[in-house]
């Protein structure tokens, strides 16, 4: 270990016997002191000076041991004046102290900053499906209005998808569908099965299965036989709603969907009807949204149909439509979210490329 | 779908001059008539009418004879260097056409369908300045074989006229879509009516019901009979018939070009004059026509269902195989007998052997009613769309065919001379008219809007029916071109759409209290949010597979995962099947992924797949608008297969990226476990493995995914090498497959009870076991496990881990050394040196009890 070189105006060699009787050989010491920590220049400097100064062997504490050798009538003087003495020298000591701390303490953090835009992401980023998370966005505003979130089959009974419906197996209504159907049994003529081609299928399940009122929404997959191009997907999604309560009239149908608009568009968005026909509804309407958000400005699109519950779906699964009414929703996911998102092509969609999910990762 | 010309919409509905086909979609969607298309003025620039006034045929090097053609064209001539106007010179293909014809010429600055734009160009030697049009050229019909000759007979045209007024080419059409129940508006009467309701202009039918009913049938017209003997559903097959006889008339002939033109315009191809005007007809009044050379036609003719073995060759060429179903029009030849010979699939298609000639002079025409469903189920069976069937299977107005056969008979008498017979042949067993009883306040009660009695009659007066108000209750006559209109609750949609869907408030309904999404929603959920958090992105891919797939993924030919749900019209032959597991698609998506360039991945997919039992009974086949017994629904349950819930990953290349930091790391089969457990962490089950593997894993790096009663739920690891070879997958590509419903189905019901968390100081053990090669760490981690938690001083194992797997001296061949960490802590002192080495025993005594462990020395 090399020697620490005396700081600046602290006499090397023993020190001179300071008195404690003498009161400007204390200033003299004080001030020595005061002007060694001064001139310290990191904590080392410090260090050495406190240790000439102030340590065990500096005048100041040789002259303060040897009050106890004084005459009683000095001790009182010597102790005042030495007391005041090293209680200054020893604040001027922690003042430099905490200074020549900052100053070491700013230093290093400058040296040991680093590049915070070196690129971070050591962790593999993963996300939801956007149709996923949209059909669970739309499950959480139907949940909030106290409406419950039912479930069924992809590959359905005709008599769900249809029948009970009120396709008769001759509607040219079931014809537009573009179903696939299911193959038979070996042995058997017709399977009676498909895959289904709407959620509306889940209506007539839940009513079958559920104690009325029913105000349930349904999420899922649907089939047509369509090629995959910029508009058809053979495999898609709907949300279905429907309600059945003593007293629903078009009005609260035309209630539900301005709530949902808003809740998946902004307090803007609206919804329109118009005339059109559905054979489990009766009245009927394709409805229209309104949203600021559309490609090209704000204005109308599809968005799906609707209607009052037609009373022979309501017969068909035991529900009296002299006592009970109700209304239906339907509109595709995949639409939807071409909508919110400015998306023009379902390739996107539906090819699973990680880019697509990723890139929508952040919508709130 | 219907394509309507405004100005033939105009000559029954006050349309306002000027009306664009952009305001009459916008007038006729309110009630419910939807736009499909506009279809613009199809050609612009200078089309006009031309005289060939010099034809050269020309042989070229190619082969090809060209025509090199003057053809005046009036004003539109060229300027000869003398300043007179000569025909100019244009070059033309087709043979079709002689010196003096007519045609039609497209100028320099024209623009045809396409869009092809005309431009005076050089060609086989001349400079042609036009073109000289074919139908297909300007989008008037298919034919390309040869160009249009106008006939001077009907075509008031000189040369150099505006060729776009004359075919109709510069008048805007709309074309709508027509939902099944409004069949009426398969026709411009149905379409004026309809703008009428929504707009409020006078409507004035063109076919004036009472009137035409009002002349009775003579009774001694041509012979028909109508015999049914198999009604489907019991609805007579043919409830109408009206026949009339027309001879001497031009029926070959071309129809007049106003005709033409407005066939065209509605997307029908002028075909002669017979042919045409039945056409109009039925684009006009919604009737479909038949006309029958008469000379081919032997009395009577006879309307029933096919019987064994009947075959009939339609128009259209085909030969086809008839069903006892199918209804027909049948004739009696001589040689043949009563009704002995088909002439066509009643309102559907007719046969080529009565079809109209050039030969032909006398046509019968039939104007008949057939039962939608009959008609319907020919057209599918068949494959025949035709314009008829599209319009009996959605409904016709059943009072419509003895107006439509005398406006027909009108217009051929009219354009081809002749005369009609004074007989009219009319079997008419229509029902009579619905009535239905509609209370009055069912409109309000369901719109929501409170219509008035009088605003309720008034609406249903204007759509044609006739009212009675009674006490509370109207009795409503409908109309017969309204056979939609059955029950109530049609009615109350003809008041809400007629006095508009945007009169009606918004009300948002008070549902009773929810209970929230379910627990396996909500367990659902949490399994994709996990898996997202842990670095996987969620896909979704389409579950139609072939069994080549499944080949690809060498599944043994017993596999339980082959016998899948067959489509019977899959998009793809070689893709028929519904999936059985989601690692056949998956892994699809992961090929397109990488073949997009994207190789370092982990994908995720959640859905159902489809095992159907070994012996699938068919879903019965039960009637709409009935309550099927508790039988019949359970019946149709069991049909439907079984579709559990999957949850299935996939990862290729690094799981960690590589970066400044240093390199990445590749995933293995660990990371394919550690999602098929964060599966079940995260929604309380403690998932477990075990050596075991099934096609297309890796039969030495796969774990089978165990349910705590030890229940396979699915396997997780690297995939055969193989399989990665044969789906040109990334080396060492790693996957899981997890039945997700099974997982959820032994989700702990009620909440976890929480431990109070220790704050006394841990104590660490290290312990360090020699076994033998094949003891399975996983088992030796439960022995150590077990022993640590049951020792002397108690259950103070409070977590333990694997941190090392060591082989090589001084470990003995055959051997492994397997490190692992212990911590240690009770819930209420801190621990003495005495307890942690007590536990440390027992750790190691169970691990040599159950494997020969020893500790490492």
């Amino acid at each position: 270990m090399s020697a620490i070189p005396p700081p600046d105006g602290v006499p090397s060699g023993p020190a001179p016997t300071l008195s404690p009787l003498d009161a400007s050989g204390v200033d003299a010491a004080v001030s020595a002191a005061l002007a060694a920590f001064g001139a310290a220049r990191d904590l080392d400097e410090l260090k050495a000076a406190r240790l000439a100064h102030g340590g065990d062997r500096s005048p100041l504490s040789l002259a303060n041991r040897a009050i106890g050798g004084l005459a009683p009538h000095d001790k009182a003087e010597a102790g005042r004046r030495l007391g005041a003495a090293r209680g200054q020298v020893a604040a001027a000591l922690a003042r430099r102290q905490e200074e020549l701390e900052a100053e070491r303490d700013e230093r290093v953090l400058v040296e040991e900053a680093v590049d915070v835009t070196l690129p971070a992401g050591r962790r593999p980023v993963g996300a939801r499906h956007p149709l996923q998370l949209l059909q669970e966005r739309i499950a959480d505003v139907f949940v909030t209005m106290g409406w419950e979130i039912a479930e069924g089959p992809e590959v359905e009974a005709e008599w769900f998808n249809f029948d009970a419906l009120n396709f008769g197996v001759d509607h040219p209504a079931r014809q537009m569908q573009d179903t696939f159907f299911v193959a038979p049994p070996a042995g058997e003529a017709d399977s009676g099965l498909v895959l289904r081609t709407h959620t509306s299928p889940v209506q007539a399940r839940t009513l079958l299965e559920r104690d009325l009122p029913v105000y349930i929404a349904c999420p899922g997959k649907t089939f047509r036989t369509d090629e995959l191009d910029a508009t058809h997907t053979p495999v898609f999604h709907q949300v279905e709603g429907l309600a059945v309560d003593k007293g629903l009239t078009m009005a609260h149908l035309k209630g539900t969907l301005d709530h949902f608009a808003r809740a998946v568009f902004g307090p803007e968005a609206r919804t329109r009807l118009r005339p059109s026909f559905f054979p489990f509804t009766e009245p009927s309407a394709e409805m229209d949204l309104w949203f600021p958000q559309k490609k090209g400005g704000p204005g109308w699109v599809e968005w799906g149909g609707c209607g009052m519950v037609n009373p022979n779906v309501l017969r068909a699964c035991g529900v009296d439509p002299e006592v009970y009414s109700g209304f239906a929703f339907g509109m595709g996911i995949e639409r939807t979210l071409m909508f919110r998102h400015g998306i023009a092509d379902m390739h996107d969609m539906v090819e699973g490329d990680v880019r697509f999910s990723l890139q929508l990762e952040g919508t709130i | 779908m219907p394509r309507i010309p405004l100005t033939w919409l105009a000559e029954h509905v006050d349309l306002p001059a000027g009306t664009t086909a952009e305001q009459l979609a916008a007038d006729l969607v309110r009630v419910g008539l939807e736009e499909e298309a506009v279809h613009g003025a199809a050609v612009t620039g200078p089309l006009v009418v031309g005289r060939v006034v010099e034809r050269t045929p020309e042989q070229q090097k190619n082969g090809k004879t060209i025509n090199w053609c003057r053809v005046d064209v009036g004003s539109h001539n060229e300027v000869a260097d003398d300043g007179t106007l000569r025909p100019r010179g244009i070059v033309c293909g087709a043979h079709n056409f002689e010196v003096g014809d007519l045609v039609v010429v497209a100028l320099p600055g024209a623009v045809l369908p396409g869009p092809f734009a005309i431009a005076s160009r050089r060609t086989y030697g001349h400079v042609s300045d036009g073109m000289i049009c074919s139908a297909k050229e300007l989008d008037l019909g298919e034919d390309h074989d040869g160009i249009i000759v106008l006939s001077p007979d009907d075509v008031d045209a000189a040369p150099g006229d505006d060729a776009k007024a004359l075919l109709g080419l510069g008048e805007e059409v709309l074309e709508i879509n027509v939902t099944p129940d409004r069949g009426y508006c398969f026709s411009m009467r149905g379409v004026a009516r309809e703008y009428g309701h929504s707009t409020g202009a006078a409507f004035r039918d063109p076919a004036v019901l009472a009137e035409a009913d009002a002349r009775p049938s003579t009774g001694d017209g041509f012979e028909v009979q109508v015999e049914d003997r198999e009604p489907v559903h019991g609805v007579p097959g043919c409830d109408r018939f009206v026949a009339q006889v027309v001879r001497g008339v031009r029926a070959h002939g071309p129809s007049p070009a106003w005709m033409q033109r407005r066939l065209t315009q509605a997307g029908m191809r002028p075909i002669s004059l017979a042919v045409d005007v039945t056409n109009y007809v039925m684009l006009d009044l919604g009737q479909p026509l038949h006309a029958y050379d008469l000379a081919q036609v032997s009395a009577p003719i006879v309307v029933r269902r096919a019987g064994p073995g009947e075959q009939l060759r339609t128009l259209d060429g085909t030969l086809r195989d008839l069903h006892p179903e199918d209804l027909l029009i049948t004739d009696s030849p001589a040689r043949v007998g009563r009704a002995g010979r088909v002439l066509g699939l009643a309102g559907v298609m007719g046969g080529a052997e009565s079809e109209v000639t050039d030969a032909t002079t006398d046509l019968l025409i039939e104007a008949a009613h057939f039962d939608p469903v009959s008609v319907a189920r020919t057209a599918r069976r068949h494959r025949i769309p035709s314009e008829a069937g599209r319009r009996f299977e959605r409904g016709v107005d059943p009072r419509l065919p003895r107006v439509a056969a005398r406006r027909a008979v009108e217009l051929l008498l009219q354009h081809g001379g002749g005369t009609a017979d004074e007989s009219v042949t009319d079997l008419d067993r229509t029902a009579p008219p619905t009535v239905v009883d509609l209370p009055l306040d069912l409109p309000a009660r369901l719109v929501g809007v409170p219509y008035t009695t009088q605003e309720v009659t008034e609406t249903l007066t204007d759509i044609g029916c006739s009212v009675e108000v009674g006490d509370g209750t109207a009795r409503v006559t409908v109309p017969s071109w309204r056979p939609d209109l059955v029950v109530p609750v049609d009615l109350v949609e003809e008041v809400a759409r007629l006095r508009g869907y945007d009169a009606i408030p918004s009300v948002v309904p008070q549902a009773p209290a929810g209970r929230g999404l379910t627990r396996a929603q909500l367990a659902r959920r949490g399994v994709a949010d996990a898996l997202a958090a842990a670095g996987f992105v969620e896909v979704l891919s389409y579950p139609f597979v072939g069994a080549h797939q499944h080949d690809a993924l060498a599944l043994p030919s017993d596999d339980a995962r082959r016998h899948a749900v067959r489509l019977l019209n899959p998009l793809s032959d070689e893709q028929p099947e519904m999936r059985t597991h989601l690692l056949v698609t998956l892994l699809e998506t992961v090929r397109r992924n990488v073949g997009r360039g994207l190789t370092d991945l982990a994908l995720v997919e959640t859905g159902l797949v489809t095992r159907p039992g070994p012996a699938a009974s068919p879903a019965p086949q039960l009637p709409g608008g009935v309550l099927p017994t508790a039988d019949q629904l359970a019946a149709l349950d069991g049909a439907v297969p079984p579709q559990p819930r999957h949850v299935a990953g996939v990862l290729t290349g690094l799981r960690e990226p590589a970066g400044w930091w240093g390199s990445g790391r590749r995933a293995d089969h660990t990371d394919a476990v550690e999602a098929a457990l964060l599966v079940g962490r995260s929604v309380g089950v403690p998932l477990t493995v075990s050596a075991g593997a099934v096609a297309p894993w890796h039969p030495g790096r796969t774990a089978e995914v165990r349910l705590p009663d030890g229940t396979v739920v699915g396997h997780a690891g690297e995939l055969h090498p193989r399989v990665v070879a044969a789906l040109e997958l990334p080396a060492r590509t790693v996957a899981f497959e997890l039945d997700l419903d099974a997982v959820l189905a032994v989700a702990p019901t009620e909440p976890v009870q929480a431990v109070p968390v220790s704050t006394f100081p841990p104590a660490k053990e290290d312990i360090a076991l020699v076994v033998a090669e094949d003891v399975p760490v996983g088992d030796l981690l439960a022995a150590v496990r077990a022993g640590a938690s049951s020792s002397e001083a108690g259950d103070l194992l409070e977590e333990l881990r694997v941190f090392d797997v060591y082989r090589g001296a001084p470990v003995p061949d055959g051997h492994k050394s397997v490190a692992f960490s212990l911590r240690l802590r009770a819930a209420d002192r801190t621990l003495t040196s005495a307890e942690a080495a007590a536990v440390r025993e027992s750790a190691v005594a169970e691990a040599h009890r159950r494997h020969g462990a020893s500790l490492r020395a």
